[in-house]
């Protein structure tokens, strides 16, 4: 009853889904990714740290995944005001991603050896 | 296969991609792939957004324009973000990525009031409200307050590293933690109110609001030496905001990334705590004690020795081995080329370069690298602190430029000093040491280095560019 209430909020189609199974299920996936992400950065060396930070930083971006959904998921009653809040995460995340990924590329590109 | 099951999979694929970007970055030539690869699988998690039902069905209703709307958002932010990042100075790298850091964390915030109020909306126009500690509720919440948290923080933080006037104190008023406490406690009550009555988009925004001025408050008395925790662990919070925003939409691949970024950052955290013998606790609410510390004066007192350019070249020129100790002075200076520059003229002169890098030195984790990386040093020349320490009896001159706590031999010896334990670079165990600083002014430590006053330490007073430019010069013709 109460959660067909919120269509927009429950991405699986699947109907009546337990609300306890669904946490569940999205709190293994993080305790697992926690756990991979731990295992292969304590091996990313010293010298790398800083590129390393940026570039995760571009991938915490990945908010931008939910900022596109609010932002063009659209009530029939029309526009909210949560659409323009979502446009605006849009902006914010994609400046996150986008200057992540190349200052990190251009720190690289400084660790290259060079052609002489 | 249905087209859930196709986005799905998209996002599975992305995930896989972040986590090989991550593995990559074990070596500086396979990481430039990795990097690649990582946004590869941005690119798809995007695109693949674009897909989900909730979106479908609102082209369906209304046409392409709500899809326009966002990717010309999209474009916007690229080009913004693309931009600061082509045009920054390397020396600004630190706050740099301070500033995308909090961006990050604002966009997880929105996301999270975004979705509290589309669908209080609609759940007011059926007339039935938000159920209470649902996932949703706690959820948006929890990334409503660590977002905000983590774009104040990093604004205060870029503030910091800018060296903008109104940072350059940090804030030590004395009652700051009964502030903290009270700000701390007025967050859990909001965050509480939130979870027991999701339908009050005020009550949301008040927790982001109060969210906010701890994120200032958290980060204002943190100065100098510890950015490099501040910073690691405001990325480990965008990290952990943007799998909070997982929870409130149901999404995989936030979960996933924000919590391999949020992992990333804490284990830089513990490297960068453990690398200053110091808890996190205490970088985040100690502030240095500084009553211990024996008096300058004592210390310095007539055992000083000051040496000119000319008289260091001689010391340099009879050396096999050299090793060079940056620290945040450098950067400061901006002499990364001008050290470049002295290390080919002693190596045309057959003597052996290296550079010894503290985990610590700078205001970011690897961020001597990075500056020295800039001008084209070779990356196999800069060595840890661990690797470099047993080498410091062997080596002739050790040229100290712009450090000073991490080379503190009071860290070893002195059990009282404030730093006492914190791993250190052993350089006073060269049989020379020149130390290029511009006067005796104590580190961010705020203690004497009894290394300046040492017998086999020469000081050389000027600033840090200037001074490797005419060490240079002095070698040259010499």
């Amino acid at each position: 009853m109460i959660t067909a209430s919120l269509p927009l909020l429950i991405a699986d189609t699947a109907a009546a889904v337990d609300p306890a199974a669904t946490f569940i299920r999205l709190l293994t996936v993080f305790l697992l990714a926690m756990w991979v992400g731990f295992e292969v950065i304590t091996k990313v060396p010293q010298r790398l740290h800083t590129p390393l930070t940026s570039g995760s930083n571009a991938i915490s971006g990945i908010t931008a995944v939910g900022a596109i959904v609010v932002a063009a998921t659209v009530a029939a009653a029309g526009y909210r005001f949560g659409n323009l809040l979502g446009l605006l995460a849009v902006v914010l995340a994609m400046v996150n991603v986008a200057g992540g990924f190349v200052v990190t590329h251009r720190m690289l590109e400084m660790f290259q050896p060079k052609k002489k | 296969m249905s087209s859930q099951a196709w986005i799905n999979l998209a996002y599975l694929v992305a995930s896989m991609l972040f986590i090989v970007a991550f593995k990559l970055m074990t070596g500086p030539r396979t990481a430039v792939r990795g990097n690649y690869l990582g946004a590869a699988g941005m690119a798809i998690a995007l695109l693949a957004a674009c897909f989900e039902p909730n979106v479908q069905e609102t082209l369906a209703a209304r046409g392409g324009w709500p899809l326009v709307l966002v990717a010309l958002a999209a474009v916007i932010g690229a080009a913004i973000g693309a931009t600061m990042a082509i045009r920054y100075p390397m020396t600004g790298m630190p706050q740099m990525v301070a500033l995308l850091n909090g961006f990050g964390g604002a966009a997880s915030t929105l996301v999270a009031g975004a979705e509290l109020w589309n669908a209080t909306a609609t759940a007011r126009e059926a007339a039935s409200p938000l159920p209470a500690w649902t996932q949703f509720a706690i959820a948006t919440a929890l990334t409503g307050l660590i977002g905000a948290v983590t774009f104040w923080g990093s604004l205060v933080a870029f503030g910091k590293l800018e060296e903008l006037p109104q940072f350059k104190k940090a804030w030590t008023d004395p009652n700051r933690h009964w502030i903290n406490l009270g700000l701390g406690l007025g967050t859990l009550l909001l965050l509480w109110g939130v979870c027991a009555n999701p339908s009050s988009n005020l009550l949301f925004w008040a927790l982001v609001i109060v969210g906010s001025v701890l994120g200032c408050t958290l980060t204002m008395p943190i100065g100098g030496a510890d950015m490099p925790v501040v910073i690691c662990l405001l990325n480990s919070y965008s990290g952990l905001a943007a799998a909070a925003a997982g929870f409130v939409i149901d999404n995989s691949v936030l979960v996933i990334a924000g919590s391999l970024v949020g992992a990333s950052g804490l284990i830089l955290t513990a490297i960068m705590c453990q690398a200053m013998n110091r808890s996190l606790v205490g970088v985040l609410f100690g502030g240095l004690g500084t009553t211990t510390a024996a008096n300058a004066d004592d210390v310095y007192a007539g055992k000083v020795k000051s040496a000119s350019a000319e008289e260091i070249a001689m010391v340099l020129e009879g050396a096999d081995r050299v090793v060079i100790v940056p620290g945040y002075g450098l950067a400061v200076a901006q002499a990364q080329h001008a050290v470049r520059e002295l290390a080919n003229a002693l190596e045309k002169r057959g003597t052996t370069v290296e550079y010894a890098i503290h985990p610590v030195a700078g205001r970011m984790p690897g961020h001597m690298n990075v500056l020295l990386a800039e001008a084209d040093i070779p990356y196999e020349k800069l060595r840890e602190m661990d690797d470099i320490n047993p080498t410091f009896p062997e080596t002739d001159v050790a040229i100290v430029i712009g450090a000073n706590d991490v080379v503190n031999p009071a860290a070893r010896t002195d059990p009282k000093s404030p730093i006492a334990g914190m791993p250190i670079l052993d350089v006073d165990k060269a049989r020379t040491v020149v130390v290029v600083k511009r006067s005796l002014s104590p580190g961010f430590a705020g203690i004497p280095n009894p290394l300046f006053a040492a017998d086999n330490t020469l000081m050389y007073f000027a600033d840090g560019k200037k001074a490797i430019l005419d060490l240079t010069s002095a070698l040259e013709k010499g």
